[in-house]
Formats: structure tokens, sequence, C-alpha cells
């Protein structure tokens, strides 16, 4: 059984998914910092792989983009790194990127290399729904690949069954239509939308990402969704010196 | 062949909308709602008098004697440098201004290069009294003082684009953010035949007027609709395409797009992509993209702000590789003798962007009794600091 798919069926309480840039700080550091994640409490990874171009991205990951490229991260040395990944960590694990060095990769290539270290799952915020249905998704089942869809406060609801029938993993909230590192700011429209997407009972569970930062944004997220996931708080974290021996302490911080 | 864009949004394998969910409503409603505005009599009516009484259209078409009688054939320049603003780029901005208006858009976004559109969306919002924040690269609003100062005074904020190169790429990222920051109440002005579909055909549109006009200037001063070449230069390529679109179905008439070689296609520094790129998506389309084997997007340089962009448009990709246009390259310095000599020899300083497109003149063989038009992009006011560098004036 795919990773995520028995995590949250295995569930007990709200989970806590961790972004960070593959090859940033350094080139090297990407399982170390997984590894760390996986012993402080992190339930599932979310590993970006940086693009020149980060559409859907603030200046924090943009800058982590950047350094990893800068630092000599591609996809091939990437998945060379992640040859070792199911050696040191067993949580699920996804790889969050833009299309086009996927594309150059060649998707099939790409969702079958995923399949062969152990990757459970993709976030591609940049590839619609058509495109993934006509071309690509007999890749990601062949390779038992999950593909995740992002949903914001606009998203329709016929598009968001639509998006709950393509999905096989979980469904990607964002609390708001922005891009990554704004802070949360739940206001009753935002309750709304989050209740109103409880309440159509959908058949894979939820996150909720974008703005979570902090304990309290941490727990109201998890009132509506199965868990939530962390980036831009965390790529900060990982500017400071002696990272590594913090990442306990912000995982108990978020979890509380 | 079919050259325009089909119900699902591609050129071919070309276009199509690859952009993050939070774009989509935005995309969604304009995909939904722009053949409608602009097939409306009311929209043509306001669209047709605003390009007569404030761009100024018709835009001449010239008979240049004196570069007709040095290349020997009978070329025609395309004035587009005469209107308003001086470029062909007003000529999308009016058009989408109204469709924001139509949408109900309170909130103008555009991004710019040398800025050129920045200048005219500005203007257009200025028209319309509706608020515009341009961006644009750090490095591009040091290099064009006089159009951030053009922008300013009609009420624009321009915003410094910092990430990445600095300059039209990223500025497009900032706008592609913002957008996506604003989800309600903003409508982006996109400036070339880029982005997601339904930005590539509706700027096509709003550009065609170019050569839905040189049609009939050209059917009362020679007799005949159809020239023998068409040229126009070409960075992401909305004069081009303007220029090319009511041709394409002629399939007799050349249509000749010119790229900026920069100093040199293999020189590392250039802006020609359909030589150096590969198939790939940026901001929002499928189509060639100058980019690493890695996928990540290279920056392009050329001497003209207005031409470093390292995509194309999806519709020139699909031109490109059916062979409907032939793509070539103009180097910086080949450019830049251009533009001197249509100044000398017809009084007519030419933006450096539309000095690609004269210089390839040279490269090519005429029969006498041939006749071309070449696009005139724009003027070259903007570009005097680097005619003066460049030539020690």
């Amino acid at each position: 059984m795919n990773r995520i798919n028995q995590l949250f069926e295995q569930k007990k309480q709200s989970l806590l998914s961790i972004y960070f840039t593959a090859g940033y700080p350094d080139l090297n550091s990407t399982l170390d910092i997984a590894e760390a994640l996986e012993k402080a409490g992190a339930d599932f990874l979310e590993i970006g792989i940086p693009y020149s171009d980060p559409l859907a991205d603030g200046p924090v990951i943009q800058h982590s983009s950047l350094t990893a490229i800068n630092n000599g991260m591609t996809i091939k040395v990437l998945f060379e790194q992640l040859k070792e990944l199911r050696s040191r960590v067993t949580i699920p694990v996804l790889l969050m990127g833009y299309f086009n060095p996927l594309l150059q990769y060649g998707v099939e290539h790409f969702c079958s290399s995923c399949k062969e270290v152990g990757v459970d799952g993709m976030i591609i915020p940049d590839l619609p729904m058509y495109e993934y249905e006509d071309l690509y998704e007999e890749y990601f089942s062949l390779n038992e690949i999950r593909n995740v869809f992002l949903i914001t406060p606009q998203t329709s609801d016929e598009r968001i069954h639509k998006i709950d029938e393509l999905s096989n993993g979980f469904i990607y909230l964002l609390s708001s239509s922005s891009t990554t590192g704004k802070d949360l700011n739940v206001s009753d429209q935002t309750e709304n939308y989050f209740s109103r997407i409880k309440n159509m009972q959908l058949k894979n569970p939820t996150m909720i990402g974008f703005g979570i930062s902090d304990h309290t944004s941490f727990a109201k997220a998890s009132e509506y969704a199965d868990g939530a996931i962390v980036g831009t708080a965390f790529v900060k974290l990982l500017e400071k010196d002696g990272f590594m021996e913090q990442i306990p302490e912000f995982i108990k911080g978020l979890k509380g | 062949m079919n050259y325009q864009v089909d119900e699902k949004g591609y050129y071919g394998v070309f276009g199509g909308a690859y952009i993050p969910e939070m774009l989509y409503p935005n995309i969604k409603e304009l995909r939904e709602k722009y053949l409608e505005f602009i097939e409306d009599p009311k929209f043509q009516e306001e669209y047709v008098m605003l390009l007569k009484d404030y761009v100024g259209r018709p835009s001449p078409l010239f008979l240049a004697e004196r570069l007709s009688k040095k290349y020997g054939a009978k070329i025609y320049l395309k004035r587009e440098d005469l209107n308003h603003t001086g470029a062909h780029k007003i000529n999308n901005t009016v058009g989408q201004i109204l469709v924001a208006e139509r949408l109900g858009k309170k909130r103008i976004i555009a991004e710019t290069g040398a800025g050129q559109h920045g200048v005219a969306t500005a203007t257009v919002c200025a028209l319309k009294g509706l608020e515009c924040i341009v961006y644009m690269g750090a490095v591009d609003i040091e290099r064009q003082a006089p159009n951030v100062a053009r922008m300013k005074m009609m009420g624009a904020t321009v915003i410094p684009a910092t990430s990445g190169s600095q300059t039209l790429k990223d500025a497009t990222n900032e706008a592609l953010r913002d957008w996506i920051n604003h989800p309600t109440d903003t409508h982006y002005i996109l400036g070339s035949v880029v982005g997601p579909h339904p930005y590539p055909d509706m700027v096509a549109r709003f550009q065609s007027i170019i050569s839905e006009e040189t049609k009939w200037q050209l059917q009362e001063k020679t007799g005949k609709s159809t020239p023998d070449y068409v040229l126009a230069c070409v960075g992401g390529g909305s004069n081009a395409m303007g220029m090319f679109y009511h041709f394409l179905n002629d399939e007799d008439v050349k249509l000749i797009a010119v790229e900026a070689a920069g100093k040199g296609v293999d020189s590392g520094e250039s802006a020609a992509t359909t030589l150096l790129g590969k198939e790939g998506v940026l901001h929002g389309s499928r189509s060639l993209v100058m980019q690493t084997e890695d996928g990540q997007v290279v920056e392009p340089y050329s001497i003209s702000a207005g031409l470093d962009y390292p995509g194309i448009g999806p519709q020139h990709a699909h031109l490109f590789t059916s062979r409907r246009a032939l793509y070539v390259s103009i180097t910086d310095d080949e450019a830049m003798q251009a533009g001197m000599e249509l100044s000398k020899l017809e009084g007519i300083i030419p933006a450096i962007e539309t000095a690609h497109a004269l210089a390839y003149l040279d490269k090519m063989k005429f029969k006498e009794d041939d006749v071309v038009v070449v696009c005139l992009s724009g003027r070259g006011d903007k570009d005097l600091d680097t005619y003066m560098k460049y030539f020690g004036l």
C-alpha cells in the first residue's frame, strides 16, 4: 500500500507535513534534514525541486530555490541522493516541483524514478487537471505515485468534486489565494471556506497549507482538515546557523 | 492548415494554460468571456473609436523610397511608431482595458521590460481612471528611467522586480504572483502573445489591426492586398503576430520573424529562442523556451530590452515548427547599423527592437518588383542613450 494512503488510514491525531527545498542550504543537506524531521516527529515530508521561476512562491522559497540551483541541485542529482532515502526515512515523502524541469526529465521517466527510490507522491502546482488526466495520469498510476491537487477559496464546488475524483492521496487546501509565506489570517470568510470543504465530505483526506507557521495556526487548521503543511516557516529556520539542533524544538513547537 | 488556436487553447502542441490553481478562476473567466466581449458591437465601437481618436490609427503605410532603392525592392514601412506612446503596444492595452472594464475589475497590473508596454498600460489606466501597478525589473528601471517617469506621471505605481535577473522574465513572474495574491479585483494586462490561454489569442486579435490595415492600404497603393514578404521582429512576438495575422492563410506571402542574436547565436549572450530553445513551459504556456538541460530557464541577452525574453509565443512556436514562417536572427551590431541606416535614409529613428527586422533586409535577395512590408513596431526615442553610447554621438 502507498505510504500516503496508509498514513491517513492509521491517523490518530492531526498530521504535520514539512516542506523544504532539496539542496538547501547545502547540496547534500537534503537527506540529513529529512531524517532529522522524521526523528523530530514530522508525519510526512514534501521535498521541493528547485526551479528558476517558482510562480507560486514568495521570497523565502524563491531564495532557497535559487541557492539550491547555484549549489548544483538538479533532478538527476536529487534522485542520486534519494537512492538512500528508504534506508534513512520511513515516513511518506512527496516531491513538489514546477512542471518544466519534469517535462525536460521526461514525465514517464520521472514517475518511474520516484517509484525506484521510494517517493510516494507529487505536487505539481502548474500542471493543470486536463493535461494531467489526458497525457500523464497513466504514468502516475502505473508507478503508484499519488498526484496532489491544490484548491483555493475561489475553487468552485464543481471543480472540487472533479479534483476529488482525480485524487487518490490527499487534497491540498490553500488557506487563501496567495503565494507561499504569507501569514494566515483566519477571518470568518476563511472559516466558512474551511467548513464548506469539510461539509462536502470528500473521499480524499485534506491538508491545509500556506500561512501555517506556529502552533496556533496549526491547531486552527487541524479543526477543519486532517492536518497542516508548513513550508516557509521551516525554510526560514534553515537559514540559521545550527539549524539541525533546532529542528526537534521547531516541530514540538508546531505540534504543541 | 490551421494556424489559430483550437478549442482547448492549443496551437498544435503549443499553448495551453499551465497555471497554478490560484490563477484558474481568473483565467477561466477570461477564457469564457473574451470572445463575447470582443465581438460585441458596443465593444467594437468603443475600441475602433479609441484606436482612431486616441491612438491615431490607421497608422500610415509608407513607401520608403531610398531604402527601396538600396535593397532593390518596393519596401513599405507599417508605421506603428506613430501611434500614441510610440509603439504597437497600445493596440493591445486599449483592447484589454475595455475587457477589464467589462469584467468589473478595479485594479490593473502589468509587466514591462523596456517600459513600452508599461507606458501603454499606464496610459489606458489614466484614460479610464483605474489603479495601475507595473512590475519592472530593477535592472530595467535603471536602464529606462524616462519610461519610469512617464508611467509615474500618468499615475502608475512602478514596483521593482528584485528576483532572478531583475529583467522582463522576473517582472512577469512578479505580475503573476501579484495576480495570485489579488484573486478577485485585478486584471492582468499581459503585453505580448505569451502566457496562458486565452492571452496569446486575445493579444494577437488586438494586434491584428496591424495586418488588417496593411491589407487595404496595400490594395490602395499597389492594387493588390498581399505583399511578397512581411518582416517583423520577435521577442515574445506581439508585433509580429499582429503583422502576420491576416496573412497567415495567404500561403504565398512569405512571413519572416527576426529574433535577437545578441552577441551571436553561439556566444552564450543571445535571445534567439527558436534556435536555442527547446519545448518547455514558461509563464503558463507550452512553447519554445531557452533553458538548461535540467529545465531551468536561462537569462537571454539582447542590446534591445524588448527582445530579451527567453520564450516565444505559442503561436509563433507553431508557425516555426510548421514552417509557415521563417525565423531568423540578427546580432546587436547588425541591428544598430540598420537603425542608423534608416535614420539616415528615411529620417526615421527606429526602436532597436524594430532595427532587428530592418537589418534582415540586407540578407535577402529581392526581385525588383517584390513588395515587402516591414513592421516599424516602435520609435527610437527611448533608445537614444544606447544609440549615443554605441556610436559615440
